[in-house]
């Protein structure tokens, strides 16, 4: 199997008294698709934003790609390759759709520093956010401004643009999120294809999408991982039964 | 063509017509005001851009007008005393050729903003403006308490500094060269907001994390912002200084930073034009009203409000309506 792309060791967060997540340990391997679920406040936002940079932990370690990025902050993260979109859309709401997609771009190819030449009219970066954009089905929404679109095509954009990085690996938070039935089909489809582009730690509460997805599923409950395994497995856990599918079950 | 392109052609054909009209009627005080904008202007432009496109609400933009104007004041009064400017460890004499003053001004300009926002940048909201506006002091009182320029007194010019080719002391003349300053700025400030740096800068105005996100850091775009805000804002301080053939620790002071700032307000934050508007319609205001009244500032003040309250986008977003983006 080799060494996993990402893999968490023993990571921490607390918020004050509040423990957000305890000793917390996952990997995600080349080609997988390894989805994170658990009840709303377990911690799951809390540990994507460890892993992408946004927050220290307080203890334990992150490797990716064989690095200890532990140390290393969210930009510094996403130029090794590695890829989020954010629960709360992040965008730049002002600016149009494509100049999101752009960005993107620009952030995987360099050359920010540049103060000439209009970036709408670089053919390179314009062909890289179109292609993303095209494939998240985003394409005829280019030209709009960013807080016209729905809540789920905010998540279609984040998508897009962590495609534009091409990245070696993607950490989503719960990108299904105001989709649509329709739209979770779509999206369910297409990170079935992604996976082979790279891995995708999943956080998503669509049980559907998950169960369609995961090549492994954790369980993330009041900030401890209370089971890890293929779906068959989880479904079986009476822990996870109890603790968490219970209702759904 | 946008409702914003005829909007600012008509700024620009006003800027031009006015001063020809003040030739031919012979009335060289209006040359001046009309040179005043020009410089104000400047100054604002250079602002705009971090304010208007890095969202970098600085009050301390007076460090850099004042750094430019001393810039000029220091340069010049060294080559008409005919006294070295240093004499070791090489002696570099001061001189009154404004191309080389500009080069001083924007440069001094532009390292005072690497330090100033080195630091000022790694805070933001509420602290950064006050630190910005601390930065601004400490330099306003520095100037205050340096014997050798003048101190609180300031510094005058005996003649206006020279250009190869002009007679700067013809007042049109001048205005001619401010004008075509103010231009360049113009130019390269829209270049800048449609370039890749622009983009990025934008972007992180609005969402730091995102930016971060794609591997860019939102700090090293400010700063890099902030420094090029500096440099106009620094170039505009050493005109404005060759203007009154004086220079002062006001140039320093915090309300010289909201001045400039109120020309970007009133104008349009992040507007191509807006502070060329903001700073006509103030030296309007203060031509005007200040004959009438010495309290003129009043009523730049309830302008102002009403402005902020009801027109966001300022005198250009009242003319042209909401911005777009950038297409
Ligand atoms: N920045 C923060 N400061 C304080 N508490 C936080 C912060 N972020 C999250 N929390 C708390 O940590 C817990 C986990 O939150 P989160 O990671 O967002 O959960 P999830 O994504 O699983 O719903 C929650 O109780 C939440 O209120
Ligand atoms: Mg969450």
């Amino acid at each position: 199997m080799g060494d996993p792309i990402l893999s968490v060791q023993g990571v921490s967060k607390s918020f004050g008294a509040l423990a957000a997540n305890r000793d917390i340990s996952l990997d995600l391997r080349a080609g997988e698709i390894h989805a994170l679920i658990g009840p709303n406040g377990a911690g799951k936002s809390t540990l994507i934003q460890q892993i992408a940079g946004g927050l220290r932990p307080d203890s334990g370690r992150i490797r990716f790609l064989g690095q200890d990025v532990t140390h290393l902050g969210p930009a510094r993260r996403a130029k090794l390759g590695l890829a989020r979109s954010f629960q709360v859309s992040a965008l730049a709401m002002e600016d149009t759709v494509l100049q999101n997609a752009l960005l993107g771009a620009l952030g995987a190819r360099g050359g920010a520093y540049r103060f000439f030449g209009a970036a709408l009219k670089d053919a390179g970066l314009r062909q890289a956010a179109e292609e993303a954009l095209s494939r998240v089905g985003l394409l005829d929404k280019a030209a709009l401004q960013t807080a016209t679109l729905s809540h789920g095509e905010r998540r279609q954009l984040e998508v897009a643009i962590a495609l534009t990085l091409r990245p070696k690996a993607f950490v989503m938070d719960e990108p299904m999120a105001g989709l649509g039935t329709a739209g979770s089909q779509q999206l369910t489809a297409f990170l079935d294809g992604l996976r082979a582009e790279a891995p995708i730690l999943l956080v998503e509460h669509d049980m559907d999408a998950v169960f369609a997805l995961a090549d492994r599923i954790s369980v993330l409950v009041y900030g401890q991982i209370i089971a890890t395994g293929p779906c068959d497995d989880i479904r079986a856990n009476p822990d996870v039964r109890r603790a968490y599918l219970g209702e759904e079950a | 063509m946008t409702r914003e392109t005829v909007v600012n052609a008509a700024l620009t054909l006003g800027l031009l017509i006015v001063p020809m009209w003040a030739l031919m009627a012979d009335e060289p005080f209006i040359i001046t005001l009309a040179t005043r904008v020009a410089i104000l202007a400047l100054a604002g432009v250079g602002l705009n851009i971090a304010l208007g496109l890095g969202g970098l609400v600085s009050l301390g933009h007076a460090a850099f007008f004042g750094l430019g104007g001393y810039a000029m004041g220091i340069l010049a009064s060294h080559a008409q005393s005919y006294t070295p400017l240093i004499t070791w460890p090489v002696g570099i004499e001061g001189t009154t050729s404004m191309p080389l003053i500009w080069l001083v001004a924007v440069l001094a300009a532009g390292l005072g903003a690497l330090v100033i926002g080195a630091l000022s940048l790694r805070t933001s909201g509420v602290y950064f403006i006050m630190i910005t506006l601390a930065f601004g002091q400490m330099l306003y009182y520095f100037a205050i308490s340096w014997p050798a320029y003048g101190g609180e007194d300031g510094l005058s010019i005996y003649l206006r500094n020279g250009f190869p080719g002009l007679n700067t002391l013809v007042p049109i003349q001048f205005l001619a060269l401010c004008y075509g300053l103010l231009a360049i700025a113009l130019i390269l400030s829209a270049r800048l907001a449609a370039s890749p740096f622009g983009l990025a800068l934008n972007a992180a105005r609005q969402s730091a994390a995102r930016v971060q996100a794609v591997g860019l850091s939102p700090y090293r775009l400010r700063l890099v912002a902030f420094v090029i805000s500096g440099m106009i804002t620094g170039l505009a301080g050493a005109l404005f200084a060759d203007l009154n053939r004086f220079v002062s620790p006001t140039m320093f002071s915090w309300q010289t930073s909201g001045e400039i700032m109120v020309f970007v307000i009133l104008g349009g934050v992040g507007r191509l034009f807006g502070p060329v508007a903001g700073a006509a319609v103030f030296i309007i205001l203060e031509h005007v009203l200040g004959g009438i009244s010495d309290y003129w500032h009043i009523y730049l003040g309830a302008l102002l409000l009403l402005i902020v309250l009801f027109a966001r986008g300022g005198l250009i977003g009242l003319l042209a309506g909401k911005a777009a983006h950038h297409g």
